[in-house]
């Protein structure tokens, strides 16, 4: 069975039809990529998918569980994650504490325990603190644990946001264009480190870029989505081949 | 690593904590010593009050990052239900201290209370709006608390909201709260030890709170409540938290107010807007998110009007002066500029490295 | 007959409001910022109108003349010198407070000048009342000129702000001032152009508002200056015609209130009304929503 497994999903906002009749299918392990032009709709299903909108269409199965239509906190829970195209770290607060913000639902200790620093709150405490320095180990943030977020360099913001997600123990990580903004080699460096954490975490990723090279790379299989529609879908090889994707990207 | 981090917290709690005790000292051996004017005297309590409004302020205003203009109705909440619980168990409880630590607990959890039906609806709300809209929650309970009238006889309590007489007490009935004229006969319970001690207290709630999951997922919200969310925050939870405490922690102040006057009234000067606005400039001065600054910048401009006030008629006109000069040069991006290009530290040649609380 | 004319000084006070409002909610749609001094601007033109009127035995046009310069000149100083350094700074409380420096001023000015004394002011409009159906309702003559000049003022912004090219760049600068900016438009300008309208119509505001209630305090403008915020805020803040229906709306609610339930609760009244507003429409009646892309 699919770990993720979408079908007919489509949303509009006034009259224009964003998203449409959207399929996909992305088994446990994959790594997935979700590519097209601009506006053609890659962040709207990164959107519905994690609950920021609802779909008025479709239905999203994530490991045999309904989703559709809950909200963003509930499929967190449920186990999605993702990261976002303009990062959106928590800027005011130290990089270790990101990614304890990422633990929050992990762990728990009630609130007179965090007031009168009861056993409950020691403990759990250490636990975070493991964790997370394991997390910023494996994204090589190590160092950095007590720098304020915003003062870390982009590339390690990027970073960042990945171990935040990680950091919630998803099932699906979703990644919103995590090389935009960067030089070749960072994203180089980058690529390497989303196979690793692939590889590391057994994680299924479903990536969107804009560049179709950056995928070719990496992904096993692609869909393409143009005008909020699917234009293409399947192995990575075929559909760079395909004559309607080459028109969508390179125009008539 | 780790330890370096707890450590370096704690010593951070420890100074605040440390600074207030010191306060406290300096004050009481000066008042022993019979030098200290009774003029600021009588500003040793509200000097206290006045903290505890900023510190709980900035739980909303830095920690949580809404912007809230009625804080000072939850301070009135806190006053009237302190005050009447005062005045009515005045026989049933005739020990002091243990009436006055009911009579806070009791302002806590009203304005708690009041904070959470308040929080539900506004918290919705974004940015100004919901400055707005705080702002007039804080004048309709200014506003009802002055048609308020109880009183109380052998059958039982009484409300109304048109005057004394329908109430229908009995001819040995008193009355309690009396619409504009408020409540008077409060015992004077606070004192300066008191209020420091609620200080200490309210403190301690706070950075404890600041310093926990919830205080973390409370400055995620106020970071970035898109990417909170998506990593399973729970939004309304924690900002209602957040206010919650804030409202409950000002209900104290209100209770310490109300005890420290014999008579209270909700005037537009004490628990009006105006006053919201004045513990908002607390918090702003000395430093949005830091609980440390917005004390001491509450005790500095509680005191700082009365030393002014050899200046008669040109004090508040200097104390308006001094507040936008300091907004101006602690804010403005060029006078930023040039503080950094003429800084001590870089003209000792240091690296500044900007380290996370 | 008591609704009609309740109706009607209800409307007066609210184009009050009205003109107060559309000062707000021009400055908060171009500089983002809560103006707390705009109340108080109100009432140093209502003292300049007052001085000029008694001291200096000027007539009334001439008067209004000189508050409605006076309070523009303000008006554009004080977004010079405390608002315009702080335009930029990392959080936008640093200007709020700022602005409730400028209100403290203002204030205490006017305490230093005028003194703490209420003081009378003067009729302004001396026309006769307007008497209908067979004197059964009056209506003032004040009244009418106050509803006349609301909707004067209005027409007038609209056209404006529609037809002339510093209208248009206000529009533009309230959109976007980087894009402004790169368009050639001098943003600086533009906002010091806004608070100039924004400062003469509260000297309007102000003139009318102590000709109907005729004493005159340093801390008159404050709560007019809430409510006409709280207009702003409940026709939708940043929109003209929004501004206008809340200060009307706003004042009609307050004078029903204060007629019909309680005087002492009209202003709690008027604050419930606005919540109420609020809660079923987060951007008041006309003001456009704006969602956070993701």
């Amino acid at each position: 069975m699919a770990l993720l497994e979408v079908k007919n999903l489509g949303i509009s906002f006034g009259g224009l039809r964003a998203v449409n009749g959207f399929d996909i299918k992305i088994e446990k392990g994959q790594l997935y990529g979700l590519i097209g032009p601009n506006g053609a709709g890659k962040t709207t299903v990164f959107n519905l998918l994690t609950g920021v909108y609802k779909p008025d269409t479709g239905s999203i199965i994530l490991d045999g569980k309904d989703i559709t239509g809950k909200k963003t906190i509930e499929i967190s829970k449920a186990g999605i994650a993702r990261t976002f195209q303009n990062i959106r770290l928590f800027k005011e607060m130290s990089v270790l504490d990101n990614v304890k913000a990422g633990l929050h639902n992990k762990h728990s200790y009630s609130f007179l325990s965090g007031l009168f620093h009861l056993p409950a709150y020691h403990s759990v405490e250490k636990q975070m603190n493991e964790q997370a320095m394991e997390l910023l180990k494996v994204f090589e943030l190590e160092k950095e644990a007590e720098t304020l977020a915003s003062n870390l360099p982009y590339g390690k913001q990027r970073k960042l946001e990945i171990a935040r997600a990680m950091a919630t123990e998803p099932k699906l990580l979703l990644l919103d264009e995590p090389a935009a903004g960067m030089n070749p080699n960072e994203t180089k460096t980058l690529m390497e480190m989303i196979e690793f954490v692939r590889e590391h975490f057994q994680m299924t990723i479903l990536l969107i870029e804009h560049d179709m090279k950056l995928v070719s790379g990496i992904c096993e299989e692609l869909t393409v989505l143009n005008f909020g529609e699917v234009l293409a879908q399947g192995p990575t090889g075929a559909v760079l081949n395909n004559p309607q994707v080459i028109t969508a990207y390179l125009g008539e | 690593m780790e330890k370096k981090r707890w450590n370096k917290t704690a010593k951070n709690n420890a100074v605040t904590y440390g600074i207030v005790v010191l306060f406290w000292v300096a004050m009481t051996l000066w008042d022993q010593s019979g030098n200290l004017s009774s003029l600021m005297r009588g500003l040793l309590v509200p000097v206290c009050i006045y903290a505890i409004m900023a510190v709980s302020l900035n739980l909303t205003v830095g920690i949580l990052g809404e912007l809230s203009l009625g804080h000072a109705g939850f301070m009135c909440v806190g006053a009237f239900a302190s005050a009447f619980f005062t005045n009515l168990m005045k026989e049933t409880i005739p020990f002091t201290p243990l009436r006055f630590a009911l009579a806070i607990l009791i302002a806590a959890l009203f304005a708690a209370i009041f904070g959470v039906i308040i929080g539900i609806p506004v918290l919705r709300l974004q940015g100004d709006y919901l400055a707005i809209v705080t702002l007039a929650f804080g004048e309709i309970i200014k506003n009802f608390v002055n048609i308020l009238y109880v009183g109380k006889d052998s059958r039982g309590l009484h409300f109304s909201i048109k005057d004394t007489l329908s109430l229908g007490l009995e001819d040995e009935g008193v009355v309690l709260v009396k619409g504009p004229q408020g409540i008077t006969g409060t015992s004077r319970d606070a004192t300066f030890t008191i209020g420091i001690i609620l200080l200490l207290i309210s403190l301690f709630i706070i950075l404890r709170l600041i310093q926990s999951r919830d205080g973390r997922a409370i400055k995620a919200i106020r970071d970035n409540q898109i990417a909170a969310e998506s990593i399973g925050i729970n939004i309304t939870k924690y900002k209602l938290m957040a206010f919650t405490v804030s409202a409950a922690l000002a209900g104290v102040a209100g209770a310490l107010y109300a005890h420290n006057l014999s008579s209270l009234t909700a005037t537009s000067q004490n628990f009006g807007y105006n006053m919201s606005i004045m513990i908002l400039v607390y918090v702003v001065l000395g430093g949005i998110g830091s609980i440390r600054g917005s004390m001491i910048a509450a005790a500095v401009l509680t005191v700082l009007p009365e030393l002014l006030r050899g200046l008669n008629d040109y004090r508040m006109l200097i104390y308006a002066v001094i507040l936008i000069v300091a907004m101006l040069l602690n804010w403005a991006p060029a006078a930023l500029a040039f503080r950094e290009k003429y800084s001590l530290k870089r003209l000792l040649g240091r690296n500044k490295t900007k380290e996370a609380e | 007959m008591s609704f009609l004319s309740y109706l009607i000084n209800g409307i007066s006070l609210g184009s009050v409001y009205a003109i107060i409002a559309l000062g707000y909610t021009m400055v908060y749609g171009i500089a983002k910022m809560l103006n707390f001094a705009h109340g108080d601007v109100i009432m140093i033109g209502a003292y300049v109108m007052l001085t000029a009127m008694t001291s200096l035995m000027a007539p009334t046009i001439p008067a209004l003349l000189l508050a409605v310069v006076a309070c523009t000149v303000l008006g554009v100083v004080i977004e010079r010198v405390a608002y315009r350094p702080l335009r930029n700074a990392s959080s936008p409380l640093a200007v709020l407070i700022t602005a409730i420096g400028v209100s403290y001023l203002l204030q205490n000015i006017a305490l230093l000048v005028f003194g703490a004394n209420t003081k009378s002011f003067p009729s302004v409009v001396q026309l006769p009342a307007l008497s209908l159906a067979g004197g059964k309702l009056v209506i003032s003559s004040l009244t009418l000129v106050t509803i006349l000049a609301c909707i004067v003022i209005m027409i007038g912004l609209t056209l404006f702000i529609k037809k002339t090219k510093a209208g248009q760049a206000m529009l533009a600068v309230s959109e976007d001032k980087g894009a402004a900016q790169l368009m050639g438009i001098n943003v600086n300008g533009t906002i010091a152009l806004t608070f100039a309208i924004g400062s003469a119509l509260a000297a309007i505001a102000g003139v009318l508002l102590c000709s109907a209630y005729p004493s005159l305090t340093p801390y008159t403008g404050s709560m007019p200056g809430i409510k006409a915020f709280v207009a702003a805020v409940f026709g939708g803040i940043g929109s003209i015609p929004g501004a206008m229906i809340g200060g009307i709306l706003l004042g009609v609610i307050e004078i029903f209130g204060r007629a019909y339930i309680s005087s002492q609760m009209a202003d709690a009244i008027v604050f419930a009304v606005l919540i109420v507003v609020l809660l079923v429409k987060p951007a008041g009646l006309l003001g456009k929503k704006i969602q956070e892309k993701v």
